[in-house]
């Protein structure tokens, strides 16, 4: 192919495990096949790189995002051609999503026979264009080592997301010359992370004059680092406002913090929503207005000034209108914002925010997370509670699966420290967990690792209780059976007229007998006298487990913003569901 | 609870009606996309504008720089102005972008598209053809007895005018290319 230039030459499947090792990559998750055997065969002839063998290629994606979530790097997952390429879409669009810096290489056939519908051959780079932050398809060995180092920078870089980059097996058998990510100059692609001092002047002078502010986080603090979160303490400190986070940005501030108003939005805390739509200065701190967050947008906080601060231009004025648009990483915007705060001296309208501050006093006191475990049947609400109680203090990470015990545990789990939470926020991915949790465990081997699920989302990819137990990862299964699709059972309930159209599950697994058929110790609880034994039992065993919870089935998650309505129009329990949503709302999901 | 009254195919209960409403006008803006001329990059960005559900009125591409590889992709969209800025963050963050300008806002714009007209006829038609040609400067490329083929450049508006009124004439086939677009004056 190209001369030696006198550099190493090396075929293409060596060039994949070397620009691994340059990127830092110590554990790859994937599953070999035929058009990825020559990086196979590399991968068998040295021990730095781990491979973990999952059992189906959408675990792979969502390991390699659980791998990245807890630890910041760039996780990556390897997948043959064609359906190997075709599982990887939903993890794929699960990260681009959540803006979660993954990289998949993908086996293609050999270049000669693309387009000929040879075996096993998909249009990988069409398929996964519009679910990739960027993507690529390389046809000659001498551009491979460029374009994977460019692949990792770009998925890293700006607003984070995944990328792949498919490899036909011709290229990964002929040789080039190697470059190491140092040769290889990366592309135009260098988003902006520095804030215009002018419009962080005007976030300042808001601070400033607020009578009733709030800081709305999102995932953009956590993508950002650690610095990120210690730099938004500070500010969250130095101007002593309330503060309350989406799904994906919890543990940015710490849950124990006096400012903390719990998550905001569809299942948020009354506090946090009652502030949102009470506020006159919303400061947008990396999280992007989804409809999960905002509810009716012509009733979303309709007396603030509203301040943006987002890497990605397309994120601002998409939904809500930004009075003061910062376009830069939020690290850099808070560090200068805080640097100017502090330079002039600033201080905060005292008497105005005592006032701001008893009346989200007032909404604490609703304590609209209270609940009653009475009986001799377990409350979800209960069981979230007392893993949280028996867990707080331990190095944790939790990861979810989707539905209402993702919203639990949102609720009723605290979290200390950015990306110690896994969850599937904007696409929604049932099955997201257990992979994802197995992806955390790998990187944080001595570490806690839980996965709250609901016993449906669980099944959705319970084949890789094959893989924790394969490579011993002693990660938690904590399943909340009802026994039902607990969300969809909700929303019938309250839109659907009670008809439960398939939202039951009739034949489920022994879950006891499942783990142990995988190798793994089950353990099932149903009284809840029993409860807090039974978790210890779980925390003390060293290996996985899958923990089956047998919960109240049809208890619903609360508080609730009925679709179409507004942030001061939540259901706090039951009694109130009865005709909440009407048509226009219900056409929303 | 009584069943929810939803008449089939009814816009008013469309999600979308909970859509904000920044301003409802619709513009037309030509937008001069400088991209590297890399495989697939075409198809990101028009899988941008249907995946998204923007409009593509019109939309040419042609790599403008053979040694650095760019292609200039000019597009005419219509949209809302905040679909419209949406529009542009959204090709701005594709990898392969290097630029986006909005000519539209950015100054006077010359547009100029090409077209091939086929128009059947004798006679007196055929004479009242060539007359027309005349008049919008249009060249004859092809001849038979009973047909020509006329090149024309311009506007999308003299284009449009063009072929209204060879249509009565005799107009049977029609190929256009889309708008090229260039900013006026000495600033590139």
């Amino acid at each position: 192919m190209t001369k030696n230039m006198g550099g190493r030459q090396l075929t293409g499947a060596q060039m994949v495990v070397k620009a691994l090792k340059d990127q830092g990559v110590d554990a790859v998750f994937g599953y070999p096949g035929g058009a990825v055997l020559p990086i196979y065969d590399e991968i068998f002839q040295q021990n730095e790189i781990r491979h973990f063998l999952v059992r189906h290629e959408q675990a792979a994606v969502h390991a390699a995002e659980g791998y990245a979530r807890s630890t910041g790097k760039v996780g990556v997952a390897l997948v043959t051609s064609g359906p190997g390429a075709t599982n990887a879409v939903t993890g794929l669009t699960d990260a681009l999503m959540d803006s979660i810096p993954i990289l998949v290489i993908s086996g293609q056939v050999p270049t000669f026979m693309i387009g000929s519908d040879a075996f096993q051959e998909a249009d990988t780079v069409g398929i996964t264009r519009p679910c990739t932050k960027h993507n690529w398809l390389v046809k000659d060995t001498a551009a491979l080592s460029g374009v994977l180092h460019e692949a990792f920078h770009v998925a890293r870089s700006g607003r984070p997301g995944p990328v792949l980059v498919d490899i036909p097996k011709d290229v990964q058998f002929a040789s080039a010359e190697y470059l190491p990510p140092t040769k290889v100059s990366t592309s135009h692609y260098r988003p902006k992370l520095q804030g215009d001092p002018a419009e962080i002047e005007r976030l300042v002078a808001l601070m400033e004059g607020a009578e009733r502010p709030v800081f709305y986080t999102g995932g953009g603090v956590i993508n950002s680092g650690p610095e990120a979160s210690r730099l938004l303490r500070g500010l969250v400190e130095a101007t002593g406002f309330p503060i309350t986070s989406t799904l994906m940005g919890l543990g940015a501030y710490p849950a124990s913090g006096d400012k903390w108003l719990g998550m905001l939005g569809m299942h948020g805390t009354y506090e946090a929503n009652m502030a949102m739509h009470g506020c006159d200065l919303l400061i947008n701190v990396g999280a992007r207005f989804d409809d999960r967050i905002t509810g009716r947008i012509d009733a979303f906080s309709p007396n603030s000034r509203k301040v943006h601060i987002d890497i990605d231009a397309s994120s601002i004025n998409k939904v809500i209108k930004a009075d003061v648009p910062i376009l830069g990483d939020v690290a850099h915007v808070l560090e200068d914002a805080l640097a100017l705060w502090k330079a002039r001296g600033s201080r905060t309208n005292a008497g105005k925010l005592g006032t701001w501050r008893k009346r989200v006093q007032e909404w604490r006191a609703v304590r609209c997370l209270d609940f009653k475990q009475e009986g001799a049947v377990i409350k979800p609400q209960y069981a979230v509670s007392r893993l949280e109680a028996l867990t707080k203090d331990r190095d944790r990470y939790i990861c979810t699966e989707v539905g209402q015990h993702q919203m639990w545990a949102a609720q009723y789990m605290g979290f200390e420290a950015p990306n110690r939470w896994m969850t599937s926020g904007g696409l929604g991915t049932m099955g997201y967990g257990q992979p994802a949790s197995m992806g955390v465990q790998v990187a944080h081997p001595e570490s806690l690792v839980i996965n709250v699920a609901g016993e449906a989302s669980w099944l959705m990819n319970m084949q890789e209780m094959g893989t924790m137990v394969q490579y011993r990862l002693p990660v938690k299964q904590f399943i909340l059976n009802n026994e039902r699709l607990g969300m969809v059972r909700q929303w019938q309930e309250l839109l659907h007229g009670e008809r439960y159209s398939q939202s039951w599950s009739e034949a489920l697994p022994d879950f006891v007998k499942l783990a142990e058929a995988f190798g793994a110790k089950g353990i099932r609880c149903q009284d809840p006298a029993d409860l807090d034994d039974a978790i210890v039992e779980m925390l003390d065993h060293d290996g996985p487990v899958i923990f089956d919870c047998l919960v109240e089935k049809h208890e619903n998650c609360f508080p609730m913003i009925p679709s179409g309505k507004a942030h001061n129009e939540m259901l706090m329990t039951n009694a109130r569901m009865q005709g909440a949503i009407n048509a226009t709302g219900a056409v929303l999901v | 609870m009584p069943p929810l009254k939803l008449k089939k195919g009814s816009t008013s209960h469309s999600a979308y009606n909970l859509r904000p409403t920044f301003s409802d006008v619709q513009e037309r803006h030509t937008l001069a996309v400088l991209v590297d001329n890399e495989v697939g990059v075409l198809a990101r960005v028009i899988g941008l504008f249907s995946g998204r559900g923007y409009n593509i009125e019109s939309l040419t591409v042609a790599e403008v720089d053979h040694e650095g590889h760019t292609s200039r992709i000019t597009v005419v969209t219509t949209g809302t102005p905040q679909v419209i800025e949406q529009i542009k963050a959204q090709l701005g963050r594709i990898v392969p972008v290097h630029d986006v300008h909005d000519l539209t806002v950015e100054g006077q714009v010359v547009e100029r598209e090409l077209a091939l007209f086929k128009v059947q006829g004798t006679g007196d038609k055929r004479i009242e053809a060539l007359r027309l040609a005349e008049i919008f400067r249009a060249n004859v490329v092809d001849s038979t007895l009973d047909s020509f083929v006329f090149e024309i450049t311009g506007d999308v508006g003299k284009i449009d005018a063009f072929a209204d009124l060879m249509r009565p004439i005799g107009l049977v086939e029609m190929g256009r290319t889309g708008v090229a677009a260039l900013s006026r004056g000495a600033r590139a």
